[in-house]
């Protein structure tokens, strides 16, 4: 352990004698420390956004929607087709294990009146089971029950942007709006979400029964079946995604009597799936930039075994007193090692301060989330001084291999 | 003990140069006794400085024996030599090799840096050093602030740190001044005297050689004289007439 210290003090005061050196020495493993901190922190936070966005959708959520529609060979695209019910939507909380919540949804883009306010936003027919699948809260007053929409009350909660758009300052509990003039009664106000995504505002929307939806709001061009539904948000037990998804699946093709040979004329799709696709590009995407930025630690590494290199034959005439007054093999290299590891660690740390720094420019200026995680800091730590030792090994071997008589000769 | 310090038995070395094969020593014999004062003269290439190098352990004999304070030096390993060095043997060079930038007390130092002894003593004793070679008071200066003959004090206070049994002094006056360099066989003949240590100094002016007891001279790797200076110099008695004579020339005001 002396000898440790020793080496380090031998070792820090070459540095210091050539200040400029070392330091455009440890400017290539600054430069090389501070870039992969920055990628792997711009990486990070784009997953981390991912996860908040998974999060604000709520989690385990399952997205039914009806399939094409085949006419005579013609493939009208998802979505087209009104094959979902809402004893569909009722089937699968009730029959499927692995499911906790199902509702049906029908939306619709509408204009909404209150007084001489007027704003036009989105309705979303649901049961009451849709909130607790997003995760939604009432902020003020109460959610509509089950009760409501069997009756159809013409109830109806208001997302934030709603409110603030037609009742300015005004309370909106149990105020009377009118939608296509159908008076509703406001019950309660959800808790805002903010953008999704997508960037779209997600509390521009009013949520009612479904029931009361389609046949007061929506009505007319689907009144030939009051069942249909545009389409299913369900959600899953704890992990049990996958097995939710299949048992939908079976389910459905059991309801709407699909032959083995046919396809389903719905489709089952898991938000998480869709956010691990994406949060799987991510990583990719991070990984590359973070591999980019690794080169320029290993062309920093290149410098420093260059320098120490220049420094073993500067001393070659210190290296042969050195050995003519004692030291052993160990000694000369482990002073190089130490050197070569100073500089590299020094660097790498002064690489970590540049890399959060830029990291926080990066969300400042360009507006990314970028998240510093601490094992990126040590493995930028430990990746730094290994490079000393590795780049720093071949200069310390050679001068510690050095004829001590050659070596006292030199000039 | 053996009362020789060092005991060559018909020592050869030979040089591999590509197919040249150059003899650099034939066959030396030589005993050193325990608290002598050697010069080692001869003409570049005689084989003296290659002798000085294995003398000095930075270098082993191609064939023969060489025994330093009985232990024989051609069967150790590199570190094992490091350590040999680092115990038993002081080095003082022509060009002082003191470290740059270094204050005077830390190169008297470095020797202690590789061996084991109790590390807080370091500084008393590198102090210790240099006050036997009267430059305590220089002790934070860098050899950049000193002067040639000061340096090469410093210099020999390093030598003098793991008290050796033997000091290797290659040439040490070859870059002093005539003065300066009186002093410094002065400080070798008092330290031979006062503390036993044996002195080997390699020289090729014959004024630095008499300061020594026994002349060694080198010729085409085959010692070609061994003699006993009968009334060696005496660099003390020297330096006080010296400094008589510069009080004659200018008397005091």
């Amino acid at each position: 352990m002396n000898k440790v210290f020793q080496s380090m003090r031998i070792a820090f005061r070459a540095l210091r004698v050539n200040k400029l050196r070392s330091a455009l020495t440890m400017l290539g493993i600054i430069i090389g420390v501070g870039a992969v901190i920055a990628m792997v922190s711009v990486g990070s936070g784009a997953t981390d956004r991912i996860h908040q966005q998974i999060a604000s959708i709520g989690s385990n959520v399952i997205i039914i929607q009806p399939g094409s529609q085949n006419t005579g060979g013609v493939k009208s695209g998802n979505g087209n087709s009104q094959t979902l019910t809402e004893d569909d939507a009722r089937a699968i909380a009730e029959e499927c294990p692995d499911v906790m919540y199902s509702s049906p949804i029908q939306q619709n883009q509408q204009q909404v009146v209150y007084g001489s306010n007027n704003w036009g936003t989105r309705i979303y027919g649901v049961s009451p089971d849709y909130l607790t699948i997003r995760d939604i809260r009432i902020e003020q007053g109460e959610p509509f029950t089950t009760e409501d929409v069997r009756s159809t009350n013409k109830v109806a909660l208001l997302g934030k942007t709603v409110v603030d758009n037609l009742f300015g300052g005004e309370d909106p509990i149990g105020k009377t709006i009118r939608i296509r003039k159908v008076p509703f009664t406001v019950v309660g106000t959800l808790v805002p979400k903010g953008q999704n995504s997508g960037g779209q505002d997600q509390d521009d929307m009013i949520v009612m029964p479904i029931t009361t939806a389609k046949k007061k709001v929506m009505g007319g061009g689907r009144a030939n079946n009051w069942q249909q539904i545009g389409q299913i948000m369900a959600q899953a037990r704890d992990g049990r995604n996958a097995n939710a998804m299949d048992e939908i699946e079976a389910l459905l093709r059991q309801r709407h009597r699909l032959q083995a040979t046919e396809d389903n004329d719905f489709q089952v799709r898991s938000l998480e799936e869709m956010a691990a696709a994406q949060e799987q590009a991510t990583q990719i995407m991070s990984l590359l930039l973070a591999s980019i930025a690794s080169v320029s630690l290993i062309v920093g590494g290149i410098g420093i075994m260059n320098i120490m290199l220049v420094s073993v034959t500067e001393r070659t005439k210190e290296i042969g007193l050195r050995q003519a007054v004692g030291a052993k093999t160990n000694d000369i290299l482990s002073q190089f090692l130490v050197e070569a590891v100073s500089l590299s660690l020094l660097g790498g740390c002064l690489g970590i301060a540049m890399g959060v720094l830029a990291s926080f420019g990066i969300s400042y200026f360009a507006g990314w989330n970028t998240l510093v995680s601490l094992p990126s800091i040590m493995a930028a730590f430990f990746f730094s001084a290994l490079v000393g030792v590795f780049f720093g090994f071949y200069p310390a071997r050679k001068a510690a291999l050095l004829d001590p008589i050659e070596a006292l000769r030199y000039e | 003990m053996d009362s020789a310090l060092i005991r060559i038995e018909q020592l050869h070395k030979t040089y591999h140069m590509g197919d040249n094969h150059v003899h650099a020593l034939r066959g030396i014999s030589l005993d050193i006794p325990r608290g002598s004062f050697v010069s080692i003269m001869g003409a570049s290439g005689s084989g003296k400085s290659t002798l000085m190098n294995i003398i000095g352990c930075l270098d082993k004999p191609s064939s023969g024996k060489y025994y330093l304070d009985g232990v024989d030096i051609g069967s150790l390993d590199r570190d094992e030599l490091a350590e040999i060095r680092n115990r038993k043997v002081g080095f003082v060079f022509q060009q002082f090799n003191l470290l740059a930038r270094t204050s005077a007390l830390e190169n008297v130092e470095l020797p202690l840096l590789y061996s084991d002894d109790d590390k807080t003593k370091f500084k008393e004793r590198a102090m210790q050093a240099l006050t036997s070679v009267g430059l305590a008071e220089r002790s934070d200066h860098h050899p950049s602030q000193l002067s040639g003959g000061q340096q090469q004090r410093v210099a020999i206070a390093r030598s003098l740190i793991n008290d050796p049994q033997l000091i290797l002094a290659d040439e040490p006056t070859g870059a002093l001044d005539s003065k300066t360099s009186v002093e410094i066989m002065g400080i070798f003949q008092k330290l031979n005297r006062e503390k036993g240590i044996s002195i080997v100094v390699v020289t090729h002016e014959p004024d630095i050689a008499h300061y020594s007891d026994r002349i060694i001279q080198f010729k085409d790797g085959h010692i070609m004289l061994d003699e006993v200076v009968r009334n060696p110099r005496n660099a003390e008695r020297e330096l006080a007439e010296w400094q008589d004579q510069e009080e004659e020339k200018e008397p005091v005001a």
